[in-house]
């Protein structure tokens, strides 16, 4: 029977009265869920935004109007703050560093960590359980326990205070998340693929970088987006193993800790600057950032 | 996936393998050799056996920090998974929105660790900041400085803030994956949203929060640079965590000996939870093939 027909006997009237009410009551009871939902949500982005929008707010007051009383927006709009910080070499060189230092160590790390990963997803050899979890055991090591060790090693091998020494030392905990990131990514292709390729007379190297690779180039996307983020979030080891001519921009931050007090302006301009590398390269992996929190396991 | 038997795949894994022995078998081998000896330069230095960890062990102050730590890494836990799940269930599915919210949701994780502290900092002084201003205006005394529970309420919340995304993340992928069909089974039997909730997303989310619990207590057991920037470890050492004991002694004092065993221990607590955790997951995935 279709819907807008007429109903014939009592039983199929009051049946249609029934759906009729129910459905109106379903509407009237999913709105408000709906927006409630909708509430929530806004609550909890009000709640990540509001201390960093009180942190964009001082970076454009002038520390005058910053000690003078709180305000909940800039009454006289200044950019001074970012004009020192991008006009003086000590402060935007801070920046160069930190970015330097993160984009040599994403190198190394996914270059090192391909391979690794494939041979975790795709073979079983002596000891390939253990290797897995001792490389896990370096994820969970504290950077506090390696900070004196690293401050010696590299002194020794006369890497202190460059780009590299911070890139060699985050690796610790990069190139094992890059190996369990892709090897979750990894295990989704089907080993069909693979097998096909040497069937077809490719050679391993040939098939890697031709076929392989672009199959879980979304992969690789993330796992950079991973790689990025904790080594430009990282600042114990990077601050440590520097000191003039490669100081991360954490480090170049403590400048503000005057002996008139703390330059706040400075220091908020400072740390806005930092969010925004971050900004951008999360638009790029938005798409896929979810699947790789999961690292690939879902 | 059936795996093939071959010892040639350690060549794929050596170059990682050499890299990684650099910067971790080498300073790990340098800090149990500190750990035996009592070093006073370069030249002279002594013995001592397990001295320096009985000496670590029955240090009341160190013990305080152990205690501290996982107080604040089960509180943070219990917070923290909650809400994450909450966050992901009502998280926008599809258009604009979802995109907008992942990327507002990101934010807080890329934010380098001490500007953490620093926004949190700024954000909670009495006298510039919103939070701390807003406290006082409405007639609570809130001071970091001076009232240990307000530092602790402050560094809890400002860890909420900084790594409730990444439950919520995690979990939001988790969701995603369950096939629509399910939900549709779910309202052809008229199944409760408790219900669906409990048989349906709970589950598949296990295996996704099991990796969220163990990257969060992993971190907040290294937690360091938003701390001491916050509360620098006050007021008297109330919110003195593990690392920053551990720094202070190594580097401000330079206690060679002493720090390193403290070190191996430190390191130890952490590699026996993740050990039980890791072991939890590989069972888990043992289930699921099984399953499959």
């Amino acid at each position: 029977m279709s819907a807008s027909s007429l109903p014939k006997t009592p039983e199929e009237v009051r049946q249609s009265a029934a759906a009729a009410d129910n459905r109106r009551r379903r509407k009237a009871r999913s709105a408000p869920r709906q927006w409630r939902r909708r509430g929530l949500m806004l609550a909890y982005i009000v709640f990540v935004l509001l201390p960093i929008y009180w942190l964009l707010n001082m970076s454009f007051q002038s520390n005058t109007e910053i000690l003078g009383g709180l305000t909940l927006w800039p009454q006289d709009f200044t950019v001074e703050h970012y004009a020192k910080i991008l006009t003086s070499s000590s402060w935007y060189m801070g920046y160069i560093n930190s970015i330097t230092y993160v984009l040599m160590n994403m190198l190394i790390s996914i270059v090192v960590a391909l391979p690794a990963a494939y041979a975790f997803s795709r073979y079983q050899f002596i000891g390939d359980k253990h290797l897995f979890f001792w490389l896990l055991t370096n994820l969970m090591a504290p950077p506090a326990v390696f900070l004196l060790p690293y401050f010696q090693l590299y002194y020794t091998v006369g890497l202190f205070d460059t780009h590299v020494a911070v890139a060699l030392a985050h690796c610790l905990f990069n190139i094992p998340l890059a190996v369990w990131i892709l090897e979750g990514f990894m295990s989704g292709v089907p080993k069909e693929i693979d097998e096909t390729a040497f069937i077809d007379g490719y050679s391993f190297p040939r098939f890697f970088v031709k076929i392989f690779i672009p199959m879980i180039s979304s992969g690789i996307g993330v796992t950079l987006f991973f790689l990025f983020m904790f080594s430009w979030v990282e600042l114990l080891l990077a601050s440590t193993l520097t000191s003039t001519g490669a100081q991360p921009i954490a480090s170049v931050m403590t400048q503000t800790k005057g002996a008139s007090g703390i330059d706040w302006g400075t220091l908020a301009a400072a740390g806005t600057l930092t969010i925004l590398p971050g900004i951008v390269v999360v638009y790029f992996v938005r798409n896929h950032i979810a699947k790789g929190f999961a690292l690939g396991r879902t | 996936m059936n795996k093939v038997y071959n010892n040639r795949a350690w060549w794929l894994i050596l170059p990682m393998l050499l890299l990684v022995a650099f910067s971790a078998v080498i300073p790990l081998m340098t800090v149990v050799n500190y750990s035996v000896q009592d070093v006073f330069d370069a030249h002279t230095r002594f013995f001592t056996g397990t001295e320096w960890f009985k000496e670590m062990l029955n240090d009341p102050a160190l013990q305080a920090a152990v205690l501290r730590q996982f107080a604040f890494s089960l509180t943070i836990l219990a917070i923290e998974v909650p809400l994450g799940i909450g966050i992901a269930l009502i998280m926008p599915k599809k258009g604009w929105q979802a995109s907008a919210a992942l990327i507002l949701v990101t934010m807080p994780l890329l934010i380098p660790w001490n500007v953490v502290g620093s926004i949190w900092q700024i954000f909670t002084r009495g006298d510039i900041g919103l939070m701390g201003w807003s406290l006082r205006e409405l007639g609570y005394g809130y001071n970091i400085t001076a009232n240990p529970v307000d530092a602790w309420a402050t560094i809890i919340l400002m860890d909420v803030w900084h790594w409730t995304s990444l439950i919520a993340l995690l979990c939001y992928s988790g969701l995603r994956s369950i096939p629509d069909a399910y939900y549709q089974a779910a309202r052809i039997d008229r199944a409760s949203k408790w219900a669906v909730f409990r048989y349906i997303q709970l589950p598949k989310l296990t295996n996704v929060l099991v990796i969220g619990v163990l990257l969060r207590f992993m971190h907040s057991f290294m937690i360091y640079a938003e701390p001491f920037v916050l509360t620098g470890g006050g007021p008297g050492n109330s919110t003195t965590f593990l690392s920053q004991s551990l720094t202070t002694m190594a580097i401000g004092q330079q206690d060679l000996g002493p720090s390193a065993a403290f070190s191996l221990i430190y390191f130890l607590i952490i590699l026996l939870v993740t050990w039980v955790f890791y072991t939890a997951i590989m069972n888990m995935q043992k289930d699921n093939n099984k399953g499959a």
